[in-house]
Formats: C-alpha cells, structure tokens, sequence
C-alpha cells in the first residue's frame, strides 16, 4: 500500500513539472508547438530564470516546512515560525528605504533573515529550564512581532510615491524580477541547508516523538535541533531574500506531501521538494497570466492554499491525530 | 550485567524529590517499582535514564559510572517504554519499531535490512506482526504498549525501564504485558518497572522497592515487602495479604483492601 503511493508519487510529480512547462510553451508560443527542442532555448532565455526561480523556491520553502513540522512535532508549523520571513522583510524593507541597489537588500534579507533565527535560538538557548520548543516558538513570535513593529515603522518613513509600493511588493512576494544570477546565488545556500536535511533524515523521524522519547532512543536532540534549524533557515533565507515572503507553501506542501508518501521524513523530503516545485511554478504561471496586472505571489498562494488547505483537513484529518 | 544506584538523590532543577536511593539489579531480574503518588518512581526513572541530572550519588552499568556517556551510548544499555502516547504523524507499527535501532546506527544512516529483519522479529516476539503495516495512531492501546515494548526490544538494551507499563489498559492486556515483562527477564534482560497495583509486583517482579517521599521505605522480596503494614504505612489504607492457591496449583500472595478505613493520620497521598 505504502509502495504503491510510493510509486504513485514519484511517478507523477517529476512529471508534472514537465507538463507544466509544456503548457507554459504553448501560451507562450502559440501555434509553433511542433519543434520543442529549438523553443526550448527560447523560453529557457524568456522565462527560464523565473521558471528555474520558481522550482528552486518552491522546493526550498517545502523541505524546510517538512523539516520544521516534524522538529516542532506540530503539523501547524511553517517555516517563519522561527522569525527568518520577518527578518528577510526587514532586511529587505530597510534597504529599500536606503535605497540600496538590488544586490545590497538581498543581502540585506538574507542577513536579517539569519541574524533574526539566531536571536531566536539564542534566547531559548538561555532559558534552559524551560521545555525547549515551547521557548523557541514563544521567542519566534514575540520576535517576529517586534520584526513586524520595525517593519510598520519603516514603511511609515519611507517615501510614499518611490519606496513605499516598492516595499509593499516585496513583502507579498514575487518572481518577475527575479534573474538568472539571483537563481545562481541563492542555490549554495540551498544546497548546504539541504544535505544536512538529507542526511539526518532518520534522526528527523525519531525527533517527532516526545522529547523524552528521542532522547532514551539515542538522539542527541540539542543537537539535531540545532542542526536542522541552521539548515532549514539557511534555505529559507537564501530564497526569500531573492523572491520575497511567499507563504503558505512550507505549510501546506508538506501535509499533501506526507497525505501521498506517509510521515517517513526519506520519502517525505523529496515528495515535498517536487510537489513544492510543481505547485509554486502553477501559482507563479497563474499570477503573470490571469489577469493584465501581475498579481503578487503571497496573495495568490493564499487564496489558493487557504481553501485547499481547509480541503486537507476534512480530508486527512486522521491522519495526525 | 549489573545496574548499581549508589546513595541517588535526584530531582528537577530545583527542586529535590528523593535521595539515599540505593540499590543493584542484575540481568534476568524484574524489580518492581511500588508506592504513592508522588512518592518519586517517575523522577527516579528519569534520573536513572539521565533524561534529569542526579543531585547526589551515582549510577553504575557493570561497575562503570554513566556520567559523560553519550545518548547513543545509553541508549544501547537502557531502554524506556514510556506510557503510551499518541504520535503527532501517523508512523506505521513497523516503522516505530524500526526506531529502537536508532542507538545503533551512525548519525547520518538509516535503518538497514538487518534493522529492519530484527524489528520485524521484535514484533514476532510480542506477537503483533499483523499490525506492522497499521498506523501506530490508529491502533488500540494495549496494542500501543505492547509496540512501544517490541521498540525497546528492538533497542537490544541490557537493561529496560518502564513507567506503569499497565496503567490504562485493560485487564486482559495487563496480563499480557505482565507475561512480556516475565519473558524478557528470561531472555537475560534486567527489567525495572513501576505500578500502583502491588498483586502484579506478586505475578511478576523477584524484588519490590517500595519509595515513599522519595526514599527507600522497604526493599526485598515481594513477600517481604508487601505486607499489611507496610502498605497501611504508606498508602494509609487497610489491606488484607493472604495466600491463595491459583487453577494451577501454585500458591499466590494476594492483597485485599477493605474501604472505609482510611486512617485519617496517614500523610501518603498528598
């Protein structure tokens, strides 16, 4: 049974992005469908980064969603709940309001994204007595609230007709500016944060039992935890410093992920990482073709995700009781 | 292989729950844990499973002190069957079995067909191969109990430690796993559990601790602890300890309480 979903989804999801590219073709295209190798180069120079900004954003978000679910024991998780989003945001709104060139609040993000989860850490690393992920979340929140105040603060001051829409755009997310070097720099970051991922995937399972229960089967949790979380925010980070915040894909892509492959985190990562994929190429193709005006991105995932996911929930609710 | 506590005092952070705990337990041998509420099994179990760092004293795995040893290490000598509870994701049987191995594998491995053939066979012994394909989530809780034993047999611990491994389950089941804990003490392991009802410490257990306010008030025998004053001492109830003889012909002790004696005096239940 297992197997067969097994199957059933590494069958269909590598494919799926390949049909959404040949959809992408034909509405780009029109009628010179015939010949896919020549038009290949061609879309790959139009809107290859985009398309290649979308997979790898979209893989990222959902392998540290999956990573945070299980680590938090808590299927309500995402990734932001540590304060990486709220940092980015920051970073990017402040260089914005700075006037720094593209380059500068990407990096601006990134290090805020990071800086913000280390603040987290730090503080929940302090109060020891305490049960350590409940530290951690209350510390993320209370974090990315004060985030959010400096972020609110900033668009207050910025300039109303320059950097205010600009801000504004950043904070829903999206790809339409997004380059092939944007692509290129984000994928160490991603990279790095993922072979840990991958590597402790056994250690990742055993961690979603109780604390108490980790521990006696041998799992260093400190540790682990520390591990993972470095790993998860690295990723995060790297992609919402070029994409903007982007929600609900880490939160949502995991639970269809586990609904096909199980909870068993060696099938969960890749399932994830591919439906994450698919699923933010589909919302980034429908928020540059619907409409005239480009719809954000973080608009856009969240009507289509708050829906399906009250959908999931009907549908799998069994399934982490 | 042999388990000392030596003069243990243990507790949380900043509170001290029991000290002077001393005691050894040898392969084979099934200690019973007994006494009130609040008397200190939980504490002293997770003392004894570092999962709290002792106070005082300290323990001994065949004349070697645990402190500094790694997770993985201690691991590999104690086992912890915890009260069933429920998993957040939805884990088969097998796999939650497969977990025991854990201790045994390096950090960035995963199980391999050998772990999973000694899972499986874990689940033999227990007798609950059928469910190995069920959602651990799903099934009842004996089933539960029984699964969480076939991990920390899986574990290949030398010594296993389980809180009220029959609190919650019904009669049936706590026979059952009562058998269980008979088998694996034959099997060489030494076996240290706590429960509240002192008829199973006679079904199964070769010595009885009774702990009240965190020390050892009694420590033999099951006969020689378990005696009618001893239990008016720290439960503050009236019970009758008689022989009875069993369908098999054995003669077992049981205990017998009569109701509405509780002596008003008595401080044990807090």
């Amino acid at each position: 049974m297992i197997l067969v979903l097994v199957a059933f989804s590494v069958g269909r999801y590598p494919v799926s992005p390949a049909q959404l590219f040949a959809l992408l073709w034909a509405k780009l295209t029109g009628a010179s469908i015939a010949a896919p190798p020549t038009l290949e180069t061609v879309v790959f120079r139009v809107r290859g980064p985009r398309v290649l900004a979308a997979i790898a954003i979209g893989a990222t978000l959902a392998a540290s969603g999956s990573a945070y679910q299980g680590l938090f024991r808590n299927p309500l998780v995402s990734p932001d709940i540590l304060g990486v989003s709220s940092g980015a945001a920051l970073g990017a709104t402040l260089g914005i309001y700075l006037s720094w060139g593209v380059p500068g609040i990407q990096g601006l993000a990134f290090a805020l994204g990071l800086g913000a989860v280390a603040v987290v850490y730090a503080i929940a690393a302090s109060l020891r007595r305490l049960d350590p992920l409940l530290v951690l979340v209350l510390a993320g929140i209370v974090i990315g609230t004060m985030l959010g105040a400096c972020i609110s603060l900033l668009k207050y001051l910025a300039d109303p007709y320059n950097q205010l829409p600009a801000i504004t755009f950043w904070l829903l997310g999206s790809l339409s500016a997004i380059t092939f070097g944007d692509v290129v720099s984000i994928l160490p970051g991603v990279l790095v944060g993922l072979v840990p991922l991958w590597l402790l995937r056994w250690r990742l399972n055993v961690m979603t039992l109780s604390e108490e229960e980790a521990l006696t089967l041998g799992v260093d949790t400190r540790r682990v935890r520390l591990t993972v979380i470095a790993a998860a925010t690295l990723m995060t980070a790297a992609a919402v410093s070029v994409s903007g915040v982007i929600g609900w894909i880490g939160l949502l892509i995991p639970h269809f992920a586990r609904l096909l492959v199980g909870p068993d985190f060696s099938r969960l990562l890749p399932a994830a990482m591919l439906l994450g994929a698919a699923y933010l190429v589909a919302v980034d193709t429908l928020a540059r073709t619907i409409a005239p005006l480009e719809i954000p991105l973080g608009v856009l995932t969240a009507f289509i995700g708050a829906p399906f996911f009250i959908w999931l929930l009907a549908v799998s609710r069994r399934g982490w009781q | 292989m042999r388990l000392d506590l030596q003069d243990l005092a243990f507790g949380y952070a900043h509170r001290e729950v029991g000290r002077d705990v001393t005691f050894s337990l040898s392969g084979g041998e099934v200690l019973c844990l007994l006494g009130p509420n609040g008397g200190g099994k939980t504490t002293l179990f997770k003392t004894v499973l570092r999962l709290l760092a002792p106070h005082g004293g300290r323990i001994f795995v065949d004349g070697e002190s645990i402190t500094g040893w790694s997770r993985a290490r201690l691991a590999r000598a104690f086992a912890y069957v915890p009260q069933a509870q429920l998993g957040v994701f939805p884990f088969t049987v097998a796999d939650t079995v497969l977990m025991g191995r854990t201790a045994h594998l390096g950090a960035f491995a995963t199980p391999s067909r050998g772990d999973r053939a000694i899972a499986l066979e874990m689940l033999g012994v227990l007798g609950i191969s059928h469910l190995a394909a069920r959602p651990y989530t799903e099934i009842s809780g004996g089933e539960r109990q029984l699964t969480l034993i076939a991990r920390a047999l899986a574990q290949e611990p030398a010594i296993l430690v389980m809180d009220e491994p029959t609190a919650s389950l019904d009669f049936g089941n706590q026979i059952r796993v009562l058998s269980e804990i008979e088998q694996l003490a034959h099997r060489g392991i030494a076996v240290m559990l706590s429960t509240h009802d002192p008829d199973h410490a006679f079904l199964c257990a070769h010595r009885v601790a009774l702990l009240h306010h965190g020390r050892l008030a009694r420590l033999g025998s099951p006969e020689q602890v378990i005696t009618r004053e001893s239990l008016r001492e720290v439960y503050g109830i009236e019970v009758s300890v008689m022989d009875a003889t069993r369908a098999d012909g054995r003669v077992v002790r049981v205990c017998i309480p009569t109701l509405g004696t509780i002596d008003p005096r008595s401080d044990a239940e807090r």
